[in-house]
């Protein structure tokens, strides 16, 4: 959609918009007066975002509202730097007594801090001069008799699934509008609006040995765009059934299924060992991994910042790099690390506009439909759900609680639970043999289900 | 002393936005007039300084302050909830009347609000951030850097973090409260990573609390922190494969009770169990662990770093047994959830921030010392895992699963601690695993100070703590089978 266009649409539809582009104006005002008291009181370059964000989340529980919250969540952030010397702070407080004490407060900390021969703003010629027309923000009126009854269809719907779902435990609809500018002393200052709309079930379904929670949802930065309430409520219940009635298997070596819902997780893993900081500190299982194979040649990772209406897109990382289209892993080699313009200093190579991370990161495979890998797999096990924190990026050491499905000969057979399964990361990734054409776009890492040929499963 | 508790956080918060007694009357009559149960304005300010070291320089630091109010109206099991940056006359007028739209029913009365109350105090008010100098701070880091990488040749990174948060709040609330708290909070932690050939491997010790800077500085205090963060990656450059499956699990003193914060602890606060959707629900005065196990949830320990004064409801911070010889004795609770359980609030309501809604959470959390020597624990262990340091757990109330993840853990073959083994998951069924607890040794100790507890989305500080544990079964998750 233009932007002739949606702002047509949004006259006829006579709301006040939660963020204006006078907003986006002022916003800018703002850090340009925090910029100049930084110069003012004798920093050498400094840097500044401030945000305004304005939301709505309404809970229905038992047929009814359980909460309604309304947030305005305003603050800024600044970094000084006193020639190779860095201070930061932030505040929520806006005011005018505020800004001249952050800056006070950055400048007194950088006066302490060590010089560090890679910091400083970013290079010059890095910084975006294009601003892609993203379509990130598509205003709507927070209404909270609307929000009201979407959960109440969604947790309708979730019940009427079957006798044995015990409760929808919460359905929750949020809109949310952030208005957001970046500036530094090299000249660069910029601001945008943008949107984001969910809508969340948690449903619990209960038998005579016991109760599970599963729960399903959908984001976007368009609310017309959000799955429909009632799938959505049916999706967490149909999910929370099937987790019924666990039955044990075996400890042993078996292919698994990472479901789309965490499969992009299992990708972050990657990421995180190509991350600047994990390699100038030497802290990453993919040290030193340039140009060389850290996955099957099957699999290409590459981000697309600028695709229109996108959660992960932006045209400009967190110090006004450009961002760029571009592989991490192509064919399975490492053609980029994920660099801020300090990590890349630091390691010699120039940013690669990822200091907010990557954007819309999107695995680039053959994509096969999931009940063809399923009858692939054959027996095997369908993780739908990750707990707990065993993931050692120092050493690519994996070890997670796991629940799922156990399939055998490519269909369901029964749910599991408490699981573990375990592996090496660069093992995982060197045998990742399929790859499910069910792309999840709710991630800024977008990819369908990932099976991985075999990882030892833990089973009591 | 109870002055400067009371008085200071709340002048503090209010006097420099001109709001007055008066002022605060006036908004909460209103706020009770469209027949609210309910109504409660939290004033809070948040100072927070860190300064990290790495690669051998104090590269970063920064200073964060937050200040705001956030105001609920509650009407049976509904609350409204409204929030603002500024605290401002006329922005807590929209606040409070966005935060009463939720109510259309209810009894609503304003209890008389008693003159400031004077409650325990479990910590000072000195202000950690500024009880040391910065120069003092930066020479520390500086100073436990070099002493890491002198204890071993292969040690290879160190990073060294202080970070100290200094908190006020004032409560004032349609049922009589109008209390304030002042909170300090102090972290320290050193990171290392060790090399042996060509293997790399991460040492993590950290520590802290509800006092100022200076405890850093005293004796060897942070040095010990970096002693053990690098006698942990040595021993884990020697790590082999962890064995996967059930087996008998011992479980070091300290830190490890996150076992008991997921495996039970997040079961028994009060919000899941008015729901019905704990694997605990409706289980009060029943045999839920074994009979060695008592277990409760203490926030008057002095200066510990899940401990309060007071709750974030303005309830007096409490100690409340929750398992006692294996038996259910009661849950932890807010106000909303137990006003409408039909009891009380034991202390136990706690938000991230003024940004935040309370919700039932814990304190310190931890298991009473049993009679076991802990070297006898070992020696009954035929074949099995004994795990002294976690990185954290998570777990799933309503099925009551939950994982824990070991950082250092050892074989244990034929009652000897063996060979190190490599960052494992733990997994079990909390109700189940409590019942399989077969040995508590008499080495009760509190974790050091680091613990931070998610749920829905909000953080808290909080403490653990066991004694050695032996559990007959629990599942390994090794690759190594």
């Amino acid at each position: 959609m233009s932007s002739m266009k949606s702002s047509e649409i949004q006259a006829a539809m006579d709301f006040q918009e939660p963020h204006t582009k006078q907003d986006e104006e002022s916003l800018k005002g703002f850090v340009q007066r925090i910029l100049d008291e930084a110069k003012k009181q004798g920093a050498s370059a400094a840097e500044v975002a401030a945000g305004d964000d304005i939301g709505l989340s309404v809970v229905v529980r038992s047929g009814d509202l359980e909460t309604v919250e309304f947030s305005r969540d305003r603050g800024f952030g600044i970094t000084v730097y006193l020639g190779n010397k860095k201070g930061s702070s932030s505040t929520t407080d806006i005011s005018d007594d505020s800004i001249r004490e952050s800056v006070e407060a950055a400048v007194g900390i950088a006066r302490y801090t060590e010089p560090d021969p890679f910091s400083g703003l970013a290079d010059p010629d890095r910084l975006a001069t294009e601003f892609h027309d993203l379509d990130l923000y598509h205003p709507r009126a927070m209404d909270v008799d609307e929000a009201k009854e979407n959960a109440l269809i969604i947790e309708s719907c979730a019940q009427d699934v079957d006798s044995k779902i015990f409760k929808c435990d919460s359905s929750r609809v949020g809109s949310a509008s952030a208005c957001t500018a970046y500036g530094n002393s090299l000249g660069f200052l910029h601001a945008e609006r943008e949107s984001r709309y969910n809508m969340f079930a948690d449903v619990i379904a209960k038998n005579k040995d016991g109760m599970q929670r599963d729960y399903w949802y959908s984001t976007n930065r368009n609310a017309d765009e959000l799955e429909t309430p009632s799938s959505i409520g049916e999706t967490a219940a149909n999910r929370a059934l099937l987790k019924l009635d666990p039955r044990p298997i075996p400890t042993g070596e078996y292919p698994v299924l990472f479901d789309r819902g965490i499969a992009s997780g299992l990708i972050g893993h990657l990421i995180s060992g190509l991350g600047g900081r994990a390699q100038y500190l030497k802290s990453s299982y993919l040290l030193d991994s340039m140009n060389k194979q850290v996955a099957t040649d099957a699999l290409t990772l590459r981000e697309h910042p600028h695709l229109k209406g996108a959660l992960g897109s932006r045209s400009y990382d967190s110090e006004g790099v450009a961002t760029t289209e571009k592989p991490f892993v192509e064919h399975g080699i490492v053609r980029n690390y994920v660099l801020s313009s300090y990590s890349g200093r630091h390691l010699d190579m120039p940013t690669t506009g990822n200091a907010s991370g990557v954007c819309n990161l999107t695995v680039e495979a053959t994509l096969q439909p999931v009940d063809d890998i399923l009858k692939q797999m054959g027996t095997g096990l369908l993780v739908q759900s990750l707990m707990g924190q065993g993931v050692n990026i120092v050493t690519g050491d994996y070890s997670r609680g796991a629940s799922g499905y156990w399939i055998v000969d490519g269909e369901f057979a029964h749910a599991v639970d408490e699981l573990t399964i375990a592996g090496k990361l660069d093992e995982m990734f060197m045998h990742m043999i399929a790859f499910g054409d069910d792309i999840d776009l709710r991630h800024s890492i977008r990819t369908g289900s990932l099976l991985v040929e075999s990882m030892t499963v833990a089973a009591n | 002393m109870s002055d400067t508790q009371m008085e200071n956080p709340k002048n503090q918060l209010l006097a420099a936005s001109d709001i007055t007694d008066s002022k605060l009357e006036d908004l909460m009559g209103r706020m009770m007039s469209r027949q609210v149960d309910r109504g409660e304005l939290y004033f809070q300010s948040f100072r927070n300084e860190s300064w990290a070291l790495e690669e051998g320089l104090v590269k970063d630091a920064g200073f964060s302050v937050s200040r705001g109010v956030g105001a609920r109206a509650i009407s049976g099991e509904k609350s409204g909830f409204a929030y603002a940056d500024d605290i401002r006359p006329d922005v807590l007028e929209q606040t409070t009347s966005a935060a009463k739209s939720i109510a259309k029913q209810g009894s609503g009365t304003v209890a008389h609000v008693e003159s400031d109350r004077a409650l325990p105090m479990f910590y000072g008010t000195s202000d950690p951030i500024t009880s040391v100098s910065q120069e003092d701070k930066v020479a520390l880091l500086s100073r436990v850097d070099k002493f890491a990488r002198n204890l071993d040749p292969r040690v290879k990174e160190v990073s060294v973090r202080i970070a100290a948060t200094h908190e006020s709040v004032y409560i004032y609330s349609s049922d009589g409260v109008s209390s304030g708290d002042v909170r300090p909070l102090v972290r320290f932690s050193v990171s290392v990573i060790a090399e042996q050939n060509g293997r790399r491997e991460q040492g993590m010790s950290g520590g802290g609390g509800r006092h100022d800077l200076k405890w850093l500085f005293e004796g060897e205090n942070a040095e010990d922190f970096a002693r053990e963060a690098v006698r942990q990656a040595l021993v884990n450059l020697d790590a082999v494969d962890a064995p996967a499956g059930p087996m008998q699990v011992v479980l070091g003193p300290g830190w490890p009770g996150v076992l008991l914060h997921e495996a039970v602890g997040h079961g028994l606060e009060g919000d899941f169990n008015r729901k019905g959707t704990s694997a605990f629900s409706n289980r009060i005065g029943q045999q839920v662990a074994s009979p060695l196990c008592t277990i409760i949830d203490d926030a008057t320990i002095p200066n510990r770093r899940g401990s309060l004064s007071m709750d974030d409801e303005g309830t007096p911070g409490q100690k409340t047994v929750l398992i006692e010889n294996g038996v259910l004795k009661g849950y932890m609770h807010d106000k909303l959830n137990s006003a409408l359980m039909g009891t009380t609030s034991t202390g136990n309501g706690r938000r991230e921030s003024y940004a935040h809604q309370p919700m039932p959470r814990m304190t310190n959390t931890f298991m009473l010392a049993g009679e076991s020597d802990p070297e006898e624990i070992i020696k009954s262990v035929d074949f099995g895992v004994y795990a002294v340091a976690f990185g954290g757990g998570q777990v799933d109330i309503t099925s009551g699963q939950f994982v824990f993840s070991a950082t250092e853990a050892y074989l244990i073959e034929q009652g000897k601690k063996s060979a190190p083994i490599r960052g494992a998951t733990l997994i079990g069924n909390g109700p189940e695993i409590m019942t399989r607890v077969s040995m508590v040794g008499n080495d009760l100790e509190l974790d050091r100070g680091v613990g931070v507890c998610g749920k829905e989305g909000q953080g808290v500080p909080v403490g653990v703590g066991q004694p050695t544990l032996k559990v007959d079964e629990i599942t390994v998750g090794g690759t190594s089978t």
